[in-house]
């Protein structure tokens, strides 16, 4: 049985229609993406996925006791709250310390950070930590909205790379949206490409080949797929400057 | 020794300091301060109608304070903005307060009582129903505490982890109500909501845990009550507004430490 699955969601917004007719599911131990773009409504499918919007039609099937670990795209802490890091992996549940070092280290910081305020961490850092809380949830489906949303590159890709370990390690599904076509892309065992309907979806490849997909992205595709090959390779940790210049800049001479 | 009216205000004062400085913590943290004052100002008109159809004040302002909150919630829902709301409430329940306190004849009220409170009048049994509230307010904080906070941080962040928000935001309104109530004899309508506030705002450049933000937010909500009576003893001043302006003073001091730490 899917761990989550969408059954024909609709959803009206200020009656106007967001989600159309929505079939979709995630099966424990793979990657599924949904690209699309802006206003597309992602994040409105993410957000009824997870149970904060109910659907205006058809309905959405969670496997029993199914256990999300959520990172949202961004989270705003009011500086009028003392929040650190250890505090915060404890929400909801209190864990051990050996088990926040365990998830600390999963997505590879140090647990010298635990007692650093959130508000003083790294945009790659925070974005860790929220990985970090999500593991501590011991989640049955990770659901990742947006994640890297200002992370340079090299970050992204490295933040990708520890979602791809955490699948095996926690022997989860995770659904991701994301706007790295590129990375995601191929870090995906699925894709769905999203715009109010569903356009088209499966392999990276068919998707990526498909006229729906093109219309909406773009001839362009082809070459950031080949972009993130190129950058995957090189792919270094965000936090570790290795004293030379990486850059690919915008990815269109590799397009070709 | 509950004989002595100093000791009865005393006891009052921490009482209201005891549930206000947890409660004054989420009302910080989620920027509701306007909510807490709006509900605060309505309080009048409970005071109104509890007089009118002589029912306990506590009833009367618990009773609008939450009806108050249960609108704006609705109404906001509909797409009212809720700082509009908050204004129309927060007015309007004054008014309307005191031209139902005009119209019930031979009444009459100690308005600057109402005001602006009245906490040397206490008695044994406000002391009983000041100290119930604030055990409540506290027992319920305590039970909510975790997905309180997370629904306080981020509201899908609650929703995946399968807490409701929307009832942990009605729990705090329910909290609010109570300590509003009663409150209302020790500090007065207009100056609630700042017991609720400036203790916790006091205290945060000293917590580094939520927990310890709530918990110095008693201590200095305490103080100041303490210091406050004290000092509308030996200057003879009003006691809501002297124990409102220690909490400032105390403010200031930890606002200035702040400061020059840079």
């Amino acid at each position: 049985m899917a761990l989550l699955s969408a059954n024909s969601v609709s959803v009206f917004r200020d009656s106007r229609l967001v989600l159309d007719g929505v079939d979709m599911s995630v099966d424990r131990g793979e990657i599924v993406t949904i690209v699309g773009p802006n206003g597309s409504g992602k994040s409105t499918l993410l957000e009824t996925l997870i149970g904060a919007i109910r659907p205006d039609r058809g309905k959405v099937v969670r496997a029993p006791k199914l256990r999300i670990g959520y990172v949202p795209q961004s989270l705003h802490i009011d500086p009028s709250m003392p929040m650190p890091v250890h505090r915060f992996l404890a929400l909801p549940h209190p864990h051990d310390r050996l088990s926040r070092a365990r998830a600390l280290a999963q997505v590879g910081l140090s647990d010298a950070v635990e007692d650093q305020p959130m508000t003083g961490l790294s945009g790659g850092q925070f974005q860790r930590v929220l990985l970090a809380r999500a593991i501590l949830m011991e989640p049955d489906l990770l659901v990742l909205d947006e994640a890297t949303r200002g992370l340079d590159q090299p970050g992204t890709a490295a933040f990708y790379e520890i979602v791809e370990d955490l699948r095996q390690v926690l022997n989860c599904g995770v659904l991701m949206v994301s706007h790295d076509l590129h990375v995601v892309m191929s870090a995906s065992d699925r894709v769905i490409c999203l715009n109010g309907h569903i356009c088209c979806h499966g392999t990276p490849e068919i998707v990526a080949s498909a006229p729906e997909y093109r219309a909406l992205f773009g001839m362009g595709t082809r070459g950031t797929l080949a972009l993130y090959r190129h950058t995957h390779d090189h792919a270094h940790d965000a936090d570790h400057n290795c004293g030379h210049d990486h850059s690919h800049g915008d990815g269109d001479h590799h397009a070709g | 020794m509950l004989d002595d009216f100093l000791i009865r205000a005393a006891i009052a004062g921490v009482g209201v300091a005891v549930a206000a400085g947890p409660l004054g913590c989420f009302i910080v943290w989620r920027r509701m301060a306007y909510f807490g004052d709006a509900t605060a100002h309505a309080a009048l008109l409970g005071v109104a109608l509890s007089f009118a159809f002589s029912f306990s004040l506590f009833a009367g302002v618990l009773a609008v304070a939450l009806v108050l909150s249960l609108a704006v919630t609705g109404l906001s829902a509909r797409g009212y903005p809720v700082d509009t709301l908050l204004g129309v409430f927060a007015h309007g329940g004054l008014a309307v307060g005191l031209v139902v306190m005009a119209l019930i004849p031979g009444l009459r009220v100690d308005l600057m009582g109402v005001l602006l409170g009245d906490i040397l009048a206490v008695g044994k049994a406000d002391l009983a129903v000041i100290w119930t509230g604030a055990a409540l307010v506290l027992g319920l904080l305590a039970w909510r505490w975790a997905p309180l906070l997370t629904a306080t941080l981020n509201a899908d962040l609650a929703h995946a982890s399968g807490i409701d928000p929307r009832r942990e935001q009605l729990i705090l309104t329910v909290a609010l109500a109570v300590v509003v109530a009663v409150s209302l004899k020790v500090v007065g309508a207009l100056l609630i909501s700042a017991m609720l506030i400036i203790p916790a705002a006091t205290v945060r450049p000293l917590a580094r845990t939520p927990e310890w933000m709530a918990a110095l937010a008693v201590a200095a909500g305490a103080l100041s009550a303490l210091l406050g009576l004290w000092l509308s003893m030996v200057a003879d001043t009003p006691t809501g507004p002297s124990i409102v302006a220690v909490a400032t003073g105390l403010f200031a001091l930890t606002a200035g430490v702040r400061a020059r730490r840079g």
